[in-house]
């Protein structure tokens, strides 16, 4: 237990040790760590932002759908409103050609009309003659009465 | 068992003496042969089981270490990487808690220290007779007298391994000091403090007895940090021989010592660690 040389021995091989230490050991252990502890923050890092992208990407897939859902509704919307308005549309085009044709047709009837009371004026005059010319026998100057007959027809 | 059945005292003498080399006054340069002869050698002698098993286990953990260091991976780190990654961990965590200066040397001091400790501390745990009768075979075999060859395996257990380390630790305390605040700050530690006046002829009276106190307390740092150390793991090593000496018995009683005593080896290695921790950031900071 006496104290001797030992003692400055043990402190010199103890210098030596701290300093290869120091030197040699602690320097590129705490680097890996440092390194690594870099790495994992790094991926960490990236993991964060990934997750952001997707929530990110989600959102707009949500929003173009709900602008696409309210395009189509709109669209829609649209040819309702077209088919109506063109449904309108024939209907009245169907009521002037209607008008239309009952006036032309009430046209024609005016005209027909028009044309067999000609006619029946004419023959009536020749059947007013010919039964008062049988009634009286032919005794009736035909040139004399031509006038008044004619004048009678007139009055139809 | 030393010799020819040894007394009990005699062989807790025998394992409690180190292998001293160094120049007798009257045999001349050689191995002592009792306690009597190491005593004779005085200062100038060396306990070459101590020196040879510290730094063999120095170099054991700078070798581990430096290792693991060299191949280091910022990848998935291996199963003796992740081992060593945890020590400088555990040893850098514990420094930044205490330590709050900037130096590059506490850590690296303080993972050496504690690794250091721990193994020379571990050789408590290899039975008590094994390394030694293993040398006093080779002893014999290189015709030495089986009862003269002294092999002490623990060098904690030699106070001269612990003082060893805490001067140097001391040395580095003074160094600090003197960095941090000047080799007139350091004075002024010691000799204005604790004891303080505003009058300089009632300082001037208070100078001496601050000085005393002061100087107790930095030289008790290395003194009760060297103490501590051997003073535990002599105590744990005198139970072990004691424990080695009755017999059959000793099988279970030297388990349940060497469990407790596995916690007290890492304790002590760590608490020499801690205070040299502390004692360095005492000495770098300003008060």
């Amino acid at each position: 237990m006496n104290l001797n040389l030992t003692l400055i021995g043990q402190a010199i091989a103890f210098a030596v040790f701290v300093w290869f230490c120091m030197k040699f050991v602690w320097p590129p252990v705490m680097q890996a760590l440092q390194e690594r502890q870099k790495k994992i923050a790094d991926g960490l890092d990236a993991a964060s932002r990934a997750t952001r992208d997707l929530e990110l990407a989600q959102e707009q897939a949500a929003e173009q759908l709900k602008e696409s859902k309210e395009q189509a509704a709109e669209i829609i919307e649209q040819a309702h409103k077209r088919a109506n308005q063109m449904i309108e549309e024939a209907r009245d085009n169907a009521r002037l050609e209607g008008e239309r044709m009952i006036e032309s047709a009430r046209g024609e009837i005016e005209q027909e009309t028009q044309r067999a009371k000609e006619e029946l004026r004419t023959q009536v005059a020749t059947l007013a003659i010919q039964g008062a010319e049988r009634i009286l026998d032919s005794s009736i100057d035909e040139a004399k009465h031509r006038e008044l007959v004619d004048k009678l027809a007139a009055e139809l | 068992m030393a010799g020819n059945n040894p007394t009990s005292s005699e062989y807790i003498q025998h394992h409690l003496q180190n292998m001293t080399f160094g120049l007798h006054p009257e045999h001349g340069l050689g191995l002592a042969h009792s306690a009597q002869e190491a005593q004779e050698m005085g200062f100038w002698a060396i306990h070459l089981d101590t020196m040879g098993w510290s730094i063999g286990l120095g170099i054991l953990f700078l070798w581990v270490f430096r290792m693991v260091a060299k191949t280091a991976t910022t990848g998935v780190p291996s199963g003796l990487q992740n081992f060593v990654e945890m020590m400088v961990e555990f040893v850098d965590n514990s420094v930044r808690e205490t330590f709050h200066g900037k130096s590059k040397l506490i850590a690296p001091l303080s993972l050496t220290i504690f690794c250091w400790i721990f193994l020379m501390n571990l050789m408590d745990l290899v039975p008590v007779d094994f390394l030694p009768m293993l040398a006093q075979k080779i002893g014999a075999w290189f015709g030495a007298d089986p009862a003269h060859v002294y092999f002490k395996v623990v060098p904690t257990t030699d106070v001269n391994a612990t003082l060893g380390m805490s001067l140097a630790v001391f040395a580095l305390i003074i160094f600090y000091s003197i960095r941090e605040k000047g080799f007139s700050g350091f004075v002024a530690e010691l000799t204005l403090h604790p004891f303080n006046a505003s009058n300089p002829f009632v300082q001037a009276l208070l100078i001496p007895a601050n000085f005393l106190l002061e100087a107790v307390t930095l030289l008790a740092k290395p003194v009760s940090l060297a103490l501590r150390l051997f003073g535990n793991l002599y105590a744990g090593e005198l139970i072990f021989i004691l424990i080695a000496m009755i017999g059959l018995w000793q099988l279970p009683l030297h388990f349940a010592w060497a469990t407790f005593h596995l916690l007290i080896i890492t304790l002590q290695a760590f608490i020499f660690m801690m205070l040299t921790i502390v004692y360095l950031s005492m000495a770098t900071e300003k008060h």
